[in-house]
């Protein structure tokens, strides 16, 4: 296969309370041995995803929140958070992780791709992509 | 036009499972190619054989399982998701020490990287789900 799509991970759900979140994490993991063009975009609760500092001790949950910081080496290249969202939820970029990217043929490096969009440019960035995971 | 179908909640709980069977057969019916069925989350539940549904309703296993005859449709049950769901077939009997099997027929357990390859193989990939 040597095609290469853009994908778009769809993340709308929070972290607990579903599981849709820790298995949908389980796409991204797997997809990027497939190399393709990957962004995630969180929106409505997904947003709750990138929160940092979360604590699952007291839950009997499994904490897998550190794996949203590594997505840079699992081939994600942009992690959108939707705007309208954010807000809604009283969030800023402030209470979001900090995810870098680095390649390593090119050596370009990102401190940070987590990125605020809005409405216009979810829109935008979902009619770009040729795959919607949701 | 080749179609990947992603179905992501169980039967009878909820309406994607129906709507991606009807889905499914009319795309089947007007002569497009459906490249492969992945069910994913609770979605693995469709594939169980032990579903007994009452008489006088639809019976959303078999409805699959006679479409994917007719059709040589490729259904697929994520494995991770079939194992925290107790979905199993003879390899995964085996593999997992478990006594028993209740995968239906036509159904097959395969990894993620399935519908991922879906997904680029396609044209579309269409999810059925929240």
């Amino acid at each position: 296969m040597s095609d290469v799509k853009k994908f778009m991970y769809l993340n709308r759900r929070a972290p607990y309370g579903t599981i849709y979140a820790w298995e949908s994490l389980e796409v991204i993991l797997i997809g990027a041995a497939f190399d393709q063009e990957v962004s995630l975009m969180c929106m409505d609760d997904g947003v709750y995803q990138l929160v940092k500092g979360s604590d699952t001790s007291q839950s009997d949950m499994k904490n897998f929140m550190p794996t949203y910081r590594t997505l840079g080496d699992y081939g994600v290249r942009h992690m959108y958070v939707d705007k309208a969202s954010l807000e809604a939820r009283g969030l800023t970029q402030d209470d979001l992780i900090e995810v870098a990217w680095e390649d390593f043929e090119t050596e370009e490096e990102v401190d940070n791709i987590v990125e605020i969009v809005d409405a216009d440019q979810v829109a935008k960035l979902m009619a770009e992509s040729e795959v919607v995971f949701s | 036009m080749k179609l990947a179908v992603q179905v992501n909640e169980g039967p009878y709980q909820h309406q994607a499972s129906d709507s991606a069977y009807h889905f499914t057969k009319a795309a089947l019916e007007k002569g497009h190619e459906v490249f492969r069925v992945f069910f994913y989350h609770d979605g693995v539940l469709n594939g169980t054989r032990l579903t007994t549904p009452p008489q006088d309703d639809r019976n959303i296993v078999n409805r699959w399982v006679e479409l994917a005859e007719k059709y040589d449709l490729d259904l697929v049950l994520c494995v991770a998701a079939a194992q925290r769901r107790g979905l199993v077939d003879e390899g995964e009997a085996q593999r997992n020490g478990k006594d028993a099997t209740n995968i239906a027929p036509k159904f097959r357990i395969s990894g993620l990287g399935q519908l991922i390859e879906a997904a680029i193989q396609s044209d579309r990939l269409v999810v059925f789900g929240d």
